[in-house]
């Protein structure tokens, strides 16, 4: 690349996006307004778990305005439980009892929120009114809302025809856990318990469909993460081809994970309603309704334990969980699975059993929240060492220093199998440098001075520093199209979803250096499967990774393709030119350059005879896929201030240092991150999901359930380390659930430093902490 | 069956008249009889702010309201704050500082800080934080929203 050529590669670029969405003109599922369009409202159980005797919708259907309404009954064979989106890795002797969800409740409901009954009607507001014409006979049954009481014989049995509410039991382990401990200076044993909620995009779940009759073509547009599986699905439900089904995520108002479940009951039956009537039909989800009509991510509880040496190397660790998979499970293995590897960490851990059984239990359905179960094992792992640092008198700094894995020893193989079903394997990695950066960010040597300063003057100051790994980028494949248009635009289609991830920049910029042209230049699509219908979807925080290198293999092919060209239009060697400005340019002679408008159609001609074997255009199609996961890392450290009258607490200084290879734009990176811990902070001291035992969410709006505000997020300083990822050509990890990942650990840790809990004998093992919380785990010890 | 109201509303400056029922949300009337869908709506309880618009000037909650109180007043949306082409310093200083991600909290956003810049015109960041609380937003962690209101007040300011 001459020094002509532009590299839009690694700097802080704006957003492609932004003008859009700035001056209101982005379109959300919600904004589409059809012609002719209905309405559905979906009656839901408002019981956890029931016999489910009748629902009778005659009433509604007699209703002005309602042109429709429809129990399973009515879906006659459409009605069939849904498919197994993520099928279990093959792990030796995993058991795994497969239930998935029908779009419609017919003989049992399971979870209050399970969809009984849909209206369609003439406005929204109708046919919300027809739900409350709808007479429902339910005989409930006991609710299974307890993990532990669920296990016991006799419980309640949410699917009965399996006889315990078990869905899945998986043990991994490597090397000889028992041997380990045999010869271990200490071993400690906690019970721990995690909860994640609820991802509470700030925009619902939303479903258009527009069945057309006479052109036998289905359009649906969706909220979702993952259009293109999506579309594949809904093609084989309905008896089509996949071309006749157009599946569009346009603007989504944030996902985090649950826009991705497949098949939320909504995708079937709005557009199979809209086949039945012929008419668009609009159907948006509500806020109340969102929270147990989409996905949460919940709780597990460990058991677990740790063998060091007398200097607090790791020999070995064993946990043994129960995992809360809700009422079905049609994400297969991946929270727990996730949970079981995250919770290695950046340690060396010679020995490892994890033993986890999954439960059943009438509450919402369990899918992958940003950091997917990652955060559990954190956790774990990261209060053991906490605890174990505190018994050993070592300093919880000094207790993760000692037990990071070298830098010399990647690749990395912890010997047991990851969500994508490759053995766990970190790419590569440089941990200490990050661990020291965060210690001098957050000035670590110098706290305890301050602290008990602080203290003097009656202010309780806490410092914690947690470490983690993230598994990025994985498979299996993504695909992107790339073209020089005929008025010098480019434009790229991918197969992913966006939700406000920046691919509209990240990927412009990526093009734009490999064909010499403005970032503003590059038009990107993602998310429609009429302009690129192969991919996988966007999680994982694998869309930069993935799709992002497909789109540089695309725009490599396109820059040899306008290399040759214009090689041909000045009868010189391709050495000789060089691209920029949107035009080539043949090296140190200006004016002899010719535009890409003119290249482009000049590859597409109108006359005279084209040698065989050549496609028309600047265009080329791409795809890449990974070997494996790329593994980033980081460390997070924070100072707070606690009341320890309130046990309210004040975020003084939060650091993070983070590693995810070659950064494509660092300003939206630190977005990323500033998100992520937005997210890890609600998860550790603000969001809880509160059941009472007859499986009702008590928390159920956003005034109960409180997301973080600007003045509980504070201002974060961020620091970059750089280790390339070897796994593909762009160097570059994943980086958007980095943020949320450690900071329950860090919290507990915190606290417990800033109101000398320790000595108390008082250690906090459980997240979500909130002040009441705090306080009845404080006075129950006390 | 349903009895419907004429209402006349002056909205980003132009004065519409339409006839609506009585229980139609303010938040709905906007997005889907005047089809200004900039003005989003992410709870319909009162509490994310998504919905914010200027009522008479006031940053208010478009779904806490009727269409039919309206009647007779001044409303601004989204669609209504940039010059033509030129966009609002607010505007601008979001896309520059990326103060959004999904955008899907933006317009709310716009509407209740660019009305706080009018009446502050030289906020710390504490002030813009407790201005900016009664919005949600999911994606940002707030850090770059902060940084924009605070570069949107430099740049107003000269
Ligand atoms: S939609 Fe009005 S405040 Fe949330
Ligand atoms: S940018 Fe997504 S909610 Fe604010």
């Amino acid at each position: 690349m001459s020094s002509r050529e532009t590299r839009n590669f690694g700097a802080p670029i704006r957003r492609n996006e932004d003008r859009k969405l700035l001056t209101g003109k982005a379109l959300f599922v919600d904004d589409l307004e059809i012609p002719g369009m209905l309405y559905a409202a979906l009656l839901r159980s408002s019981v956890a778990h029931g016999e489910l005797i009748s629902v009778d919708v005659s009433a509604a259907l007699a209703r002005e305005g309602v042109v429709a309404a429809y129990t399973a009954h009515d879906l006659g064979d459409f009605w069939q439980p849904g498919p197994l989106l993520v099928p279990p890795p093959p792990i030796e002797g995993v058991i795994f009892n497969l239930r998935t969800h029908a779009c419609l409740a017919k003989d049992k409901v399971r979870y209050v929120g399970e969809p009984l009954a849909i209206v369609i009607a003439e406005s929204r507001y109708i046919a919300e009114d027809a739900l409350a014409d709808i007479a429902v006979e339910i005989e409930q049954l006991p609710a299974v809302v307890d993990l532990e009481a669920a296990l016991k014989p006799g419980a309640a049995l949410v699917h009965d025809d399996l006889r315990s509410n078990v869905s899945a039991h998986v043990r991994q382990k490597n090397g000889d856990y028992a041997a380990a401990a045999a010869k271990a200076a200490h071993i400690i044993k906690r019970r721990f318990a995690y909860e994640h909620g609820i991802s509470s995009p700030m925009e619902t779940r939303g479903v258009v469909a527009q069945w057309d009759e006479r052109a036998g073509q289905l359009t649906v547009w969706d909220t979702t993460q993952a259009p293109v599986f999506l579309r594949n699905g809904l093609a084989a439900v309905f008896g089509l081809s996949e071309r006749q089904v157009r599946v569009v995520a346009p603007f989504v108002g944030g996902g985090f994970g649950p826009k991705i479940m497949m098949f939320y009951p909504e995708e079937l039956l709005v557009p199979w309603a809209s086949t039945r009537l012929n008419r668009p039909i609009k159907w948006i989800e509500d806020r109340l309704e969102h929270f147990v009509a989409t996905t949460h991510e919940r709780g597990q509880i460990h058991d677990a334990q740790i063998a060091l040496d007398a200097e607090g190397r790791i020999l070995g660790v064993k946990d043994v969980f129960l995992h809360d998979t809700g009422a079905y499970d049609p994400y297969g293995l991946t929270v727990p699975i996730n949970s079981q590897c995250t919770l290695l960490g950046p340690y060396v851990i010679p020995a490892y059993d994890s033993t986890f059984t999954a439960v059943f239990t009438t509450l919402p359905i369990v899918t992958p929240y940003r950091g997917a179960g990652r955060q559990h094992g954190v956790f774990v792992i990261e209060r053991l060492l906490d605890i174990a640092a505190h018994e050993l008198k070592i300093d919880p700094a000094e207790i993760r220093r000692r037990n990071l894995i070298p830098p010399d020893a990647f690749p990395y193989d912890n010997k047991i199998i990851y969500q994508d079903f490759a053995p766990l394997s970190y790419d590569s990695g440089n941990y200490e440098p990050i661990l020291n950066k965060a210690l001098d960010a957050i000035g670590y040597a110098g706290f305890k001075d301050e602290q008990k300063k602080a203290l003097s003057e009656g202010k309780h100051l806490g410092i914690a520093i947690a470490n983690y790994v993230e598994g990025t980028g994985i498979g299996p494949y993504e695909g992107a199209r790339v073209q020089v248009q005929a008025n010098g635009r480019v434009s790229v289609a991918t197969g992913i979803g966006t939700q406000g991830q920046g691919h509209f920049t990240v990927f412009a910029q990526i093009v734009a250096d490999q064909v010499g042209c403005l970032v503003t230049d590059v038009d990107v699509v993602t998310g429609d499967t009429d302009r690129f219908h192969w991919g996988a979807g966007t999680f994982a925080s694998r869309g930069a990774v993935v799709a992002g290198n497909a789109v540089n293999e695309a725009a490599l092919v396109v820059r040899q393709k306008i290399l040759k060209l214009a090689a041909d239009h000045f009868e010189c060697a391709e050495e000789d030119l060089e691209l920029g400005n949107g035009e080539v340019q043949i090296v140190g002679v200006p004016g002899r350059s010719v535009r890409l408008s003119e290249l482009a159609m000049k590859a597409n001609p109108m006359r005279g005879a084209v040698k065989p074997g050549t496609e028309p255009g600047l265009e080329s199609t791409q795809y890449f896929g990974p070997p494996g996961g790329a593994t980033a890392s980081g460390v997070h450290a924070m100072i707070i201030e606690v009341d320890p009258e309130l046990l309210t607490l004040e975020i003084k200084k939060y650091v993070v240092v983070h590693d995810c290879g070659t950064v494509i734009n660092p300003l939206i990176l630190a977005g990323q991150i500033h998100g992520g811990v937005a997210q890890g902070i609600g998860n550790a001291f603000y969001e809880k999901l509160l059941f009472d035992d007859a499986g009702q969410l008590l928390n159920a709006s956003l005034a109960d359930y409180l997301l973080p505000t600007s003045l509980d997020v504070p201002r974060m300083q961020l620091e970059h380390t750089v280790t390339p990822s070897p796994l593909n050509p762009l160097g570059i990890k994943g980086a958007g659930e980095a943020g949320a990942i450690p900071v329950g650990p860090l919290f507990a840790q915190a606290i417990e430093d800033a109101l000398g809990l320790k000595a108390k004998g008082i250690e906090l093992l459980e997240i979500p902490l909130s002040p009441g919380r705090l306080w009845q785990l404080i006075t129950q010890a006390g | 069956m349903t009895d419907s109201h004429t209402i006349a509303v002056t909205v980003n400056g132009v004065r519409t008249e339409k006839s609506v029922e009585p229980r139609l949300l303010l938040s709905d009337f906007i997005r889907h009889e005047l089809m200004l869908a900039g003005t989003h709506v992410g709870c319909e309880h009162g509490v994310c702010g998504a919905c914010t618009i200027l009522f008479d000037g006031f940053p208010t909650r478009s779904c806490l309201m009727f269409a039919v109180q309206a009647d007779g007043h001044e409303i601004a949306t989204v669609e209504g704050l940039s010059k033509g082409e030129t966009l609002h310093p607010l505007q601008q200083a979001m896309h520059d500082s990326h103060g959004l991600q999904c955008g899907y909290c933006t317009p709310g956003i716009l509407m209740t800080m660019s009305a706080f810049l009018d009446s502050n015109p030289s906020p710390d960041e504490h002030a813009v934080r407790e201005a900016l609380s009664g919005n949600l937003c999911r994606c940002t962690g707030y850090q770059h929203i902060v940084d924009a209101v605070l570069l949107a007040a430099e740049r107003m300011r000269t």
